[in-house]
């Protein structure tokens, strides 16, 4: 009988030990913080988004390390993972004190942890309020990398399909719509053993570390028109004007390919990228990032370019190349005052210094939204492509998929897109997902 | 004796005790709370009552999660403890090489999930691929994928879980039957499953469980596609979890509903199983 009580007084004792636990995380942030007021100098820890930069940061990392004395840890996450990551890392005591949020969408998670970044020397160096979030005047978020992504193409190919006696378009110059893009592709298709290639198109695969060029990027287009034809910048509620231009283009897609269309769901973003890079397709959907990928294959550096992605629209021979950030730095408001020093003294360095600015822009390859790198500017052929455009007068297509209304919304789009795309499901299950989806998501997330 | 357990008691149950209610206990409970919260990270909960939990009622994913993972549990269940009890009986007849094919076909189970799942991933899309298809071309190829591959990974470990009941059945039972003339069917019915039903009472509840809270392999084999149709329940949680903005506590709700069943199961497969083991 004794026995049974000295059991339950220990079980309820540990129990009771199990809610000091829960609470005490709390307790031992603030003994931390007092620790580092002591220790005078803080750190930094960034989270950092971009996998395809991660041994660049922690280089730059280091860099900064060994000049100031500074700690600056830098973790990147998996691709597609970083919000889990974030959410995980967040609540622990050593917090990021640098993260990244994609957008409007992704501050509204965040907006709590922001500091405001008004007052900080990097704020001062952005071009324009266009590259930051606002909340009122607070500064929630800079972007640190402007971005640019349509039909990347080999130049080589794609002469070689010009020359071709019943070639429908001759020149680079006649390939500005939809109808032409499609003519191109077919074409190519059609003579695909003559130009020594798999198919027009790279793999459009559905697997996670490449479902989102088609649910997200692709998906930003007819969002794009949509807006633009109501005059607004987001919405609560989508009408898929422009769903049937979806449709054209990724029919495109996945006929002119390099694989069948029910083969899709287990091709990669290396399998498309491998195909690029090796020759065997003319055309791949992807954005300035990619180049790091394909740079140093069978394609050379002058035969890269990229094409505004055509759906039909109206006007769409003045179309641009699509442009413009999914990747705002933000700081850590519940990082210790010395760490939040630490890290806008890190961005400033960044930012301004010769070395983080020599390391955004030629080794990450980063265009900026900053005054401070009108001399640094990558050597990248995509973003070079991308200048042309600019040049010429094309209006660039703003990213509007940063308006997406949740991750839910993207992974049922790109459901349905496969299913589409392997025969297992109608069309309309892409409308539904698309325009009720979009209502039922925005209401969900912010009720 | 019995003083001294009791003046030693808290010297060994201590530490394992403080190890199991800082991994376990208080996770749990902040878990419970958690699921009654709309928070970001775990540290910053607001009460928001009941909310969660009228959410997961509008959601038509966790049904079909819900019977997806029973109809996989049953097939997985019944497989894996055949396919396991009958390779354990030809493991005991004395074949030679009884101890190679032992750790053969236990060794499966000594690698990681997620590992395993990207393996099959490969080998299924591989098959498929001759007949044009993938493993996410419909549900119907992911369940019996992961069937397939909980099959591979388990029968090694329930296989040595049954060889040791059978191994302690007591030679003169059997030799009794023998010379009462009973067929080797018979021996089997009546002797060996009986004298084996405290193996059967673990093994099933092992791979019950197991069924219910697959994740890692499900996740890498087809990650719920298509259309969140191969979503077993855990990986449907982990999916609202992050699927949308202020539906973490719905995530955590879930999970708490997940627990309850997993638990009213188990308890009832265990009084079952129980109540058929003879006495020796």
């Amino acid at each position: 009988m004794k026995k049974k009580r000295l059991i339950a007084v220990l079980l309820t004792a540990a129990m009771a030990a199990g809610l000091v636990a829960g609470c005490g995380s709390k307790g031992g942030e603030e003994k931390a913080k007092t620790d580092d007021k002591g220790g005078g100098s803080g750190k930094v820890y960034y989270l950092n988004f971009k996998p395809e930069q991660a041994d660049q940061w922690v280089d730059l990392a280091k860099q900064y390390t060994d000049e100031t004395g500074v700690q600056v840890d830098v973790q990147t996450a998996a691709s597609g993972t970083y919000e889990s990551q974030l959410k995980s890392e967040m609540a622990k005591d050593e917090a990021p004190t640098l993260f990244q949020v994609n957008g409007p969408v992704g501050l509204a998670t965040w907006k709590d942890y922001c500091y405001d970044l008004a007052d900080s020397d990097v704020y001062k160096d952005v071009q324009s309020d266009d590259y930051v979030l606002k909340e009122g005047d607070e500064v929630k978020g800079i972007a640190y990398v402007i971005e640019t992504y349509g039909i990347i193409y080999n130049k080589a190919l794609l002469n070689k399909y010009f020359e071709l006696p019943d070639a429908e378009v001759k020149s680079i110059d006649d390939l500005n719509s939809f109808d032409a893009l499609k003519k191109v592709a077919d074409g190519i298709q059609a003579h695909k053993d003559d130009l020594g290639v798999e198919g027009a198109f790279t793999s459009a695969g559905m697997d996670s570390s490449s479902d989102w060029r088609f649910k997200t990027h692709l998906a930003n287009l007819p969002i794009y028109y949509e807006y633009k034809d109501e005059g607004i910048t987001s919405t609560d509620a989508i009408k898929g004007t422009y769903l049937d231009n979806y449709k054209n283009i990724w029919d495109l897609y996945i006929t002119d390919s390099t694989c069948e269309p029910n083969l899709i769901s287990s091709k990669t973003g290396d399998d498309a990228a491998s195909e690029f890079a090796l020759g065997e397709a003319v055309f791949y959907q992807n954005g300035t990032w990619a180049y790091n990928d394909i740079k140093d294959n069978e394609v050379a550096d002058e035969d890269l370019g990229m094409l505004p992605i055509y759906i039909g629209a109206k006007g769409e021979e003045d179309q641009g190349l699509c442009t413009g950030s999914e990747n705002y730095w933000c700081v850590n408001k519940n990082a210790s005052e010395e760490d939040i020093q630490a890290t806008l003294d890190f961005m400033k360095w960044v930012v301004e210094s010769d070395a983080g600015r020599e390391a955004l822009s030629t080794e990450m390859g980063f265009v900026t939204p900053f005054t401070t790198f009108d001399d640094y500017l990558p050597s990248n052929p995509l973003v070079e492509a991308n200048d042309e455009y600019t040049k010429a007068g094309k209006t660039p297509v703003s990213w509007n998929f940063t308006t997406m209304p949740s991750e839910n919304w993207k992974n049922n789009v790109g459901s349905a897109l496969l299913e589409y795309a392997q025969g297992t499901g109608e069309w309309d299950a892409v409308k539904t997902a698309f325009v009720d989806g979009w209502a039922e998501e925005y209401k969900a997330a912010n009720e | 004796m019995e003083k001294a357990i009791k003046k030693y008691f808290p010297v060994f149950v201590l530490p394992t005790l403080i190890a199991f209610t800082i991994g376990f206990i208080a996770p749990f409970l902040l878990g419970i709370y958690l699921s009654f919260c709309k928070f970001t990270t775990v540290t910053d909960g607001t009460f928001v009552g009941l909310k969660n939990y009228v959410k997961i009622l509008d959601d038509p994913t966790f049904l079909h999660s819900m019977w997806y993972t029973a109809l996989f549990t049953v097939a997985s269940v019944l497989l894996i403890n055949v396919l396991a009890f009958a390779v354990a009986l030809l493991l005991t007849k004395g074949i030679k090489g009884t101890n190679i094919f032992r750790t053969v076909f236990f060794m499966p189970n000594l690698i990681g999930g997620i590992v395993l799942g990207y393996i099959w991933q490969l080998l299924l899309n591989g098959i498929l691929a001759k007949f044009e298809r993938t493993l996410t071309y419909s549900s119907v190829y992911g369940f019996w994928g992961l069937v397939i591959l909980m099959c591979w990974q388990q029968v090694g470990y329930m296989m040595i879980i049954y060889i040791s009941g059978i191994q302690n059945i007591p030679g003169e039972l059997i030799e009794a039957a023998k010379i009462d003339g009973a067929s080797p069917r018979q021996i089997l019915k009546s002797v060996t499953i009986p004298m084996v039903m405290p193996s059967i009472t673990i093994c099933t509840f092992l791979t019950l469980t197991n069924g219910f809270k697959l994740f890692d392999q499900n996740l890498a084999l087809t990650n719920g596609a298509p259309s969140k149709m191969s979503e077993l329940l855990a990986l449907n949680i982990y999916n609202t979890f992050y699927g949308r903005t202020g539906y973490e506590g719905v995530g955590q709700a879930k999970a708490v509903v997940f627990f309850i069943i997993v638990g009213v199961i188990a308890v009832l497969q265990n009084k079952l199983t129980r109540s058929k083991e003879v006495q020796q």
